[in-house]
């Protein structure tokens, strides 16, 4: 498969495993984050750990937007789901995501009408074919969602779609990063950052990283190929900056159109992320001129108080803090079938990499 | 107690629905036969083996690239037989339909039920019809059940034995994409088709070949990586397989990419997992590769003593990483 294939040869990734081998200097440490989760899930799905030599830590960030997304999203989901003629459109990887108190996919089964969809675009389309029903969109995700989002807003305003609206959970990555390196609880030395993200904001919102916190990036793409060159470009970086890998799709200034969609529909705002609490102007809200596809302003959704387990220790592994072999539920309590935390559930979540491809953690 | 609902994941094929057979099914009415859970329950009857299976269809959409809701049907019920090594002679069907069905529908299934048991060379001898209010079900579901004569004994995990090479007899994944893709609409550069076929006269061939087959599972609901769990789940042996020899065509490939689907979880409908004696594994390869609905045939893996209950994949880059027994759904009514 072209644009695939190329990026797992083994004979080419063999090749910069031992470059990396060879230039890692042995009396270095080297702790990265990959702040990505498709990072964290192609990292042990390839089995790349083993390929690189012991002085180079690898460990999973907070770019997991299922995983960040808060109980009380979930929470609201379901409230809006219980009201009568609404139908909850979602990607299926919300489905299964623990709430406060439920579930969709528990919800689903006691009659609520919830749709799994590909694109925000789909869920536009569900509206436009059920005129006497409310579509919800569930928006969830970072820079590389949220312009599809905003353009089904735009889409139907101008075609005048009443009946769909959005509740907005998205998530900007740069502001994230900030509050992970302005805590002094990691010692982070590079970030290998989100390829996709960066299709659309560039590499600029990030400079702050090697300027104000001399953190070496590179902006890496998501084969295995891409992350093993990403890893062997950040241990060679001279001096902290910010470089690209994922130059077949990745540009300096990023995409203006989706970004200009963006800033049209969303405000930035304060949000809170599962786990790590409140940071400043990392949330998405829908700007009051487009309050009409705003599912929060429509239906004010009225929740219980949300609340979380208390031994799921999500947020210290979304922060690179602790891995989930350090939680007393990961693999007894918490597992795919029963999952506590988002981070079981996603297909991006650290949890359900180490449960999926480490055999329950044992491997 | 009372609050518990039956969600879709109980359906999937993967852990939960064994957990609800399990602790509800089984432990209510198992009995000596019904608990070896093999596709067939083998029964005697006089001095006669006879293998006896059920099956239900809701696949949606029910006509799709490769097939029908009938086509299916009678595929997967002749498959349930053929595996356990039987032959298969006779099938029921029941079929729940949706008022307001057109009735043309309904004729181009059961011309396909038509022409899908004569080529899988299997008699429809009785059958069932009801008709529920619209909306009490979708368009039509198809319940199958099916004998056949046992011609082949010893199938079973008791015969397993570590070194035993396991071998497929085409792609994986294809019935899963076929329908998905129908259903959602998608389309990708090699259009796919789904897998669903009769594998009895395969089979057949397979057996005549070698008298040291142990065991044949077809890998619908949740997929190669479920069925091979199944296999070993007993504890004795684990199961190493390598990604690289493991047929996935280009189709499923580029959906699985786009849609983050792991093609060692989808379901075939027209494949077959052979573990057979080492000795006999190329002989038995060299006869599938004879026969069109083998000609994809190669050994995936084998059997080992190390990794007990655990299935291994080899990946192409050198690593190895476990392959678990599906969880959750992600693909409802693919069959």
């Amino acid at each position: 498969m072209k644009y695939v294939d190329e990026y797992r040869n083994k004979r080419l990734i063999d090749k910069v495993a031992r470059e990396i081998r060879s230039v890692a200097d042995k009396g270095r440490f080297y702790n990265i984050m990959e702040v990505c989760g498709t990072h964290t899930m192609n990292i042990f799905r390839f089995g790349l750990r083993d390929l690189l030599p012991s002085n180079i830590r690898l460990m999973s960030g907070p770019g997991c937007p299922v995983c960040v997304t808060p109980n009380e999203f979930i929470d609201k989901a379901i409230w809006l789901g219980g009201l009568k003629g609404v139908i909850i459109a979602t990607f299926g990887d919300m489905f299964r995501v623990p709430g406060s108190y439920s579930s969709l996919e528990k919800e689903k089964a006691a009659g609520c009408d919830v749709r799994m969809v590909y694109s925000s675009m789909d869920a536009l389309d569900i509206a436009r074919k059920n005129p006497e029903r409310e579509v919800v969109f569930l928006g969830v995700g970072f820079e590389t969602t949220s312009p599809t989002v905003a353009q089904s807003i735009l889409a139907a305003r101008k075609d005048e779609i009443g009946n769909f609206s959005v509740l907005s959970g998205h998530k900007t990555m740069p502001e994230a990063l900030r509050s992970l390196v302005r805590g002094s609880r990691l010692n982070i030395g590079g970030f290998l950052l989100p390829g996709h993200v960066s299709v659309i904001i560039g590499k600029r919102p990030y400079e702050f990283l090697s300027k104000s916190y001399k953190k070496r990036c590179v902006i890496a793409g998501f084969e295995p190929l891409d992350i093993l060159e990403a890893i062997l470009m950040l241990i060679t970086q001279k001096r902290p900056a910010i470089e690209i890998q994922y130059t077949r799709v990745t540009g300096k200034s990023g995409n203006p159109i989706a970004r200009r969609a963006m800033e049209k529909v969303f405000d930035k705002k304060a949000s809170l992320w599962r786990g790590i609490g409140k940071i400043k102007d990392s949330g998405l809200v829908i700007k009051d001129n487009f309050s009409d596809f705003d599912a929060e302003k429509r239906f004010s959704p009225k929740i219980k108080r949300p609340k979380e387990n208390k031994g799921c220790i999500c947020g210290d592994v979304l922060q690179g803090v602790k891995t989930p072999l350090d939680c007393g539920l990961f693999g007894k309590a918490c597992n795919p079938e029963n999952p506590v935390g988002s981070c079981m559930v996603s297909t991006e979540g650290t949890c359900a990499a180490y449960y999926k491809y480490r055999g329950k953690g044992n491997g | 107690m009372g609050k518990e609902k039956i969600l879709l994941s109980h359906g999937s094929g993967g852990k939960l629905m064994h957990n609800l057979i399990d602790t509800l099914f089984l432990k209510e009415l198992g009995n000596e036969i019904s608990r070896k859970k093999n596709d067939s329950a083998v029964i005697n009857i006089g001095n006669k083996k006879i293998a006896f299976t059920t099956d239900s269809y809701v696949v949606n959409p029910i006509f799709f690239p490769g097939g029908d809701i009938g086509s299916l049907a009678i595929h997967g019920t002749v498959n349930d037989l053929a595996v356990c090594g039987a032959r298969p002679l006779y099938i029921s069907l029941g079929m729940i339909i949706e008022e307001g069905l057109d009735m043309d529908i309904l004729k181009r299934i059961t011309a396909s039920i038509k022409a899908a048991s004569k080529r899988s060379g299997i008699k429809v001898v009785t059958g069932d019809m009801k008709v529920v209010e619209k909306g009490s079900c979708d368009k039509i579901f198809i319940n199958s059940s099916g004998i056949g004569e046992l011609y082949y004994r010893g199938l079973s995990t008791d015969n397993i034995k570590a070194g035993d090479a396991i071998i497929i007899n085409g792609g994986i994944g294809e019935h899963a994409i076929s329908v998905l893709s129908k259903r959602e609409g998608i389309r990708f550069s090699s259009a796919v088709k789904s897998d669903s076929a009769p594998l009895s006269a395969l089979i057949t061939k397979i057996l005549k070949a070698s008298g040291k087959v142990r065991l044949m599972r077809d890998p619908t609901r949740g997929g190669v990586a479920t069925t091979l769990n199944e296999i070993v789940k007993d504890g004795k042996f684990g199961v190493s397989i390598d990604e690289k020899s493991i047929p996935v065509k280009r189709g499923v490939r580029e959906a699985c990419e786009l849609l983050g689907f792991d093609p060692l979880y989808l379901a075939c409908e027209g494949r077959v997992l052979i573990v057979v004696a080492k000795e006999d594994a190329k002989k038995v390869v060299n006869v599938m590769k004879k026969d069109a609905l083998g000609r994809d045939a190669r050994i995936i893996g084998r059997i080992i003593k190390e990794h007990k209950a655990r299935v291994c994949l080899n990946t192409s880059l050198g690593g190895r990483r476990i392959v678990d027994m599906l969880s959750g759904e992600q693909l409802p009514r693919i069959c």
